[in-house]
């Protein structure tokens, strides 16, 4: 029996081996071999669990030593470790530990230099706490979001389509559908600040120079009737400023107005008379239909290819033109319309959103989507029947702006040629 | 996908349902020999796919509608979006990653290991940059924990308004991460330069275009906070933020930022974006709650469920479904077919985790008839989850986040299943 206990005599499990002292100490004055065997099993398999448990095991072990050391009957010793054992056991978990917070400092890392702080570390915060010198007027400000944010928060800031209002909405927060726009809800004008700064326009984030946020936001005022026209914003003013909602707060409170009433035992009979259904879902039918169940094998990404197989049969053209589509060249311009896609969609399900969706765009008409609003350049191109064709398309996104003055896609363009290629081939691909 | 293929969605799915159950009588024997037993079958004689088929493998095609889905309508565009998790189809409490909820303010962006920062400075002794590696060589740990969306189930606050509970209550994942301790990371920047601890904020950003930051007690922060790197066994999703992001356990999805880059000590919040105009809660009388951080104790049956019909007669059946809470452990889940009259307790699958789900069973009979049913969740703080009355009492309709509500499904005697509103 010697060597498996040897085997488990080593240092580094002190606890077990103590243990296991114990019962070498019973072995040596010849009680029965069985049950020696037996806790040595035990303890190899409390040693087998990731040696779980040591400090249980040292404790324990050390007591029935003790109570060996008194002379008191072996069995009592016996039972005394069994029940060491099985706590040992039963509380595998005690071994878990936190990792250990190294008490010197590892080193790891290296000092932040300035520059690179001065770089990210750019929030703005209440009273204009780590905003940098500035300064710009409401009606700069007009030109400034007009060029940049209009097309999809609205010449007034009051939201087209589906985007967020920033205007407007005073005083509806305790209506049945509250308004929460800039001005009726945000409580601190240094959040306008930091947002913009550092999270918009949408797609072209951190963007902006100080001078434009300190115009933008004094127009985001006066869309909300705040300030007039020629109110200018700086850091010298910022802090002066007082949000319409700022005392529309209070912090979290449930701890008072909700944990108390709701920490009750449940009742489990009799807890009502009658139960009726007051509302269904079905009635509004508001649920999107499960693209993907009941067909089995189609999983989400097969929709697109499904588009290329099945052309739409009025146009037997464009059967040719898909077949003739380079797939790789497909796949990258799909990558490349992940910077056309906050605003334009394709597919089957594809709608207008703040740009037109673009299904079989090549050989149509400029300008001629059903129920899209275009700006008067592309009006007017679809007066003269002007028609979508690769080059045409390379020179318009190249620089959409340039190409086509005035129009509302607030896109710079793309700079590369081969993705232009490739977004063109993408386009193609869903007919055209 | 022609308009006749869309329309075998769902409700085609729940007509056959249907008569699925017709057909099938509890016991009924067999009609005679089955083929699929009597006759030799294709994959009983023809060999399979080899090994290295799919180096990373993806679940078997019969279960391609197990899917992340999202409701267009809720938000303008999928850049800025959520989707859901399909809570119907699975089963224990671990989310794969592949199917696990998505919410991005700009997109989820592809950064390298390698390109990888993270800065802390603010009020700490050193401001430091740490690389991908170097938070490998911290001491790290591993807690399963589950992430819920603030907004979870907020569009039934003013009724029933979707019929699954993929998207009532789909913004919810719970991962097994590895990562250090935020508090390690703390204190390798030195915490001296800060004093008092007490009244001290983190402030924690990410690398992303929404560049979505938000302010964390100090209390928090040095308490059970992670920076994971891995869920699951494998390195986070890109959609989870890739290489790393922050858990917060317990506390809203919106402080879980994504491919966090910065941590900032400071005296006092940023009062963000995210923390003002968003994921605060306005009550009935116009006022709002802000800095409501930790997600109350809450569950629901996921089986059955609109998308998870009973498909078999009467007889055995399994009612299953999950319950989790921020403050601790979930000590028990009641269940009710009866709209809340009666109540029996369930069986918790196992010995659920602090902040994480926990997967309770009732394993019952059911007699073939209409069934309303819900579930009542407990936490070891002894909070018992509201009604959707009680909530409303306290809050109003208006609040969008943080609703815990007790659910009820309606089943009808073919076993479909619907969302609705019980007195
Ligand atoms: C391509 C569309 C687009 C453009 C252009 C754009 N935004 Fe936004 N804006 C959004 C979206 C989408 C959100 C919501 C983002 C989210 O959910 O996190 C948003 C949110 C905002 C908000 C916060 C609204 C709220 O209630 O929380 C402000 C303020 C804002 N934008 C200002 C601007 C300004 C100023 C500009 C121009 C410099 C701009 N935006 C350009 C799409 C756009
Ligand atoms: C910020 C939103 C936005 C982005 C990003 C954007 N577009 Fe547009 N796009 C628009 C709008 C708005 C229009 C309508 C232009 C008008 O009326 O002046 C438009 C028009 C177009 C048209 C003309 C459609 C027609 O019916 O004649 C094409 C083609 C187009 N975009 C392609 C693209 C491609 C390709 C990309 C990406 C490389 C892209 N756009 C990016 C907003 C956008």
């Amino acid at each position: 029996m010697s060597k498996s206990l040897n085997s488990i005599f080593i240092p580094a499990l002190g606890g077990v081996a103590l243990l296991l002292g114990a019962a070498y100490g019973l072995s040596s004055r010849d009680y029965g071999r069985d049950q020696i065997d037996m806790l040595q099993d035990r303890v190899a398999q409390v040693e087998g669990q990731a040696a779980t448990a040591r400090s249980e095991a040292e404790a324990e072990a050390a007591k029935s030593a003790e109570l060996a050391a008194a002379g008191s009957d072996l069995e009592a010793r016996v039972a005394e470790l069994e029940a060491a054992v099985a706590s040992a056991r039963s509380s595998g978990g005690s071994m878990t530990q936190g990792a250990p917070q190294p008490d010197t400092k590892t080193g790891l890392g290296r000092t932040a230099l300035p520059e690179e702080i001065a770089a990210w570390d750019v929030d703005v915060r209440p009273g204009g706490i780590g905003l940098p010198e500035g300064r710009g007027d409401a009606y700069t400000g007009e030109e400034v979001f007009a060029e940049n944010c209009a097309i999809c928060h609205g010449d007034f800031a009051e939201g087209v389509d589906n985007w967020p209002v920033l205007a407007g909405g005073f005083d509806t927060l305790a209506d049945k559908d509250p308004v929460k726009t800039v001005g009726s809800y945000w409580p601190y004008l240094s959040t306008v600040w930091d947002y913009v700064n550092r999270s918009m326009p949408f797609g072209a984030a951190q963007t902006l120079e100080p001078d434009d946020v300190y115009a933008i936001t004094a127009y985001i005022l006066y869309s909300n009737d705040l300030v007039d026209d020629d109110f200018e914003l700086s850091h010298e003013n910022f802090a002066e400023f007082e949000m319409y909602n700022k005392d529309g707060f209070i912090v979290d409170d449930r701890a008072e107005t909700e944990y108390p009433i709701w920490r009750t035992e449940p009742c489990m009979e009799n807890c009502k008379d009658s139960v009726e259904i007051t509302m269904h879902a079905s009635v509004l039918d508001v649920t999107p239909e499960e693209e993907g169940a009941d067909q089995g094998a189609a999983m989400p990404e097969a929709t697109h290819d499904d588009a290329a197989a099945e052309p739409t049969s009025e146009e037997p053209a464009a059967e040719t033109a898909v077949a003739a589509l380079d797939p790789e060249l497909v796949a990258k311009g799909e990558k490349v319309f992940k910077k056309c896609s906050a605003c334009h969609q394709v597919g089957d399900s594809a709608k207008n959103k703040t740009g037109p969706a673009l299904n079989g765009i090549i050989g149509q008409t400029f300008g001629s989507v059903d129920g899209f609003k275009y700006s008067k350049v592309f009006r007017a191109a679809a007066e003269e029947g002007r028609v979508w064709d690769a080059a045409e398309m390379a020179e318009f996104l190249t620089k959409p702006k340039a190409y086509m003055k005035g129009t509302r896609m607030s896109f710079a363009g793309l700079k590369k040629p081969a993705d232009i290629d490739a977004v063109t081939a993408y386009l193609q691909s869903f007919g055209g | 996908m022609d308009d006749d293929l869309k329309s075998t969605t769902r409700r085609a799915f729940l007509r056959g349902s249907a008569a699925a159950v017709a057909g099938t009588a509890a016991g009924a024997a067999a009609a005679g020999p089955d083929p699929l037993i009597t006759e030799l079958q294709d994959w009983a004689s023809a060999t399979g796919e080899g090994v290295d088929a799919t180096p990373y493998g993806l679940p078997i095609e019969f279960e391609g509608d197990v899917i992340r889905r999202n409701v267009p309508w809720l938000t303008a565009d999928p850049i800025s979006s959520i989707n859901f998790t399909p809570i119907h189809a699975l089963d224990g409490t671990i989310t794969p990653q592949g199917c696990a909820f998505e919410r991005h303010h700009s997109g989820a962006i592809e950064l390298r290991k390698d390109d990888y920062r993270l800065m802390i400075n603010g009020l700490v002794d050193t401001p430091l940059v740490f690389s991908y590696a170097d938070l490998e060589r911290f001491p790290r740990e591993n807690h399963v924990y589950f992430c819920e969306c603030a907004a979870n189930t907020g569009m039934e606050w003013a009724g029933a308004q979707l019929n699954g509970v993929q998207f009532t209550h789909g913004m919810i994942h719970n991962m097994e991460y590895t990562g250090v301790p935020l508090s390690t990371l703390l204190a390798e920047a030195g915490l001296d330069t800060a004093g008092d601890l007490a009244d001290k904020w983190v402030y924690v950003e990410g690398a992303d275009a929404s560049s979505n930051g938000r302010s964390i007690p100090m209390e928090k922060a040095l308490d059970d906070c992670l920076v994971a790197f891995k869920a699951n066994g494998e390195a986070l999703r890109k959609e989870h933020g890739y290489p790393v992001r922050l858990v917060v356990p317990g506390w809203e999805g919106n402080m879980w930022v994504k491919w966090m880059r910065r941590i900032e000590v400071m005296d006092g919040p940023v009062e963000s974006r995210e923390e003002t105009s968003k994921y605060t809660d306005v009550l009935e009388n116009g006022v709002a709650r802000k800095w409501t951080w930790v997600m109350d104790a809450k569950s629901v049956i996921t089986s059955p469920s609109p998308q998870s019909p009973i498909t078999h007669g009467p007889g055995p059946m399994i009612i299953s479904g999950l319950a989790w809470s921020g403050h601790g452990q979930i000590t028990r889940v009641d269940v009710s077919k009866d709209g809340g009259m009666t109540w029996e307790t369930a069986r918790l699958g196992k010995q659920g985790d602090s902040k994480a789900l926990t997967r309770f069973y009732l394993d019952t009979e059911w007699n073939g008839e209409d069934m309303l049913l819900q579930a009542r969740a407990m936490d070891e703080t002894g909070y018992v989850q509201p009604t959707k009355a009680q909530l409303r009492e306290v809050r109003g309709e208006n609040s969008i986040y943080h609703n815990n509500c007790i659910q009820t499904w309606y089943v009808n005697a073919q076993g479909i299943a619907e969302n609705v509103e019980v007195s």
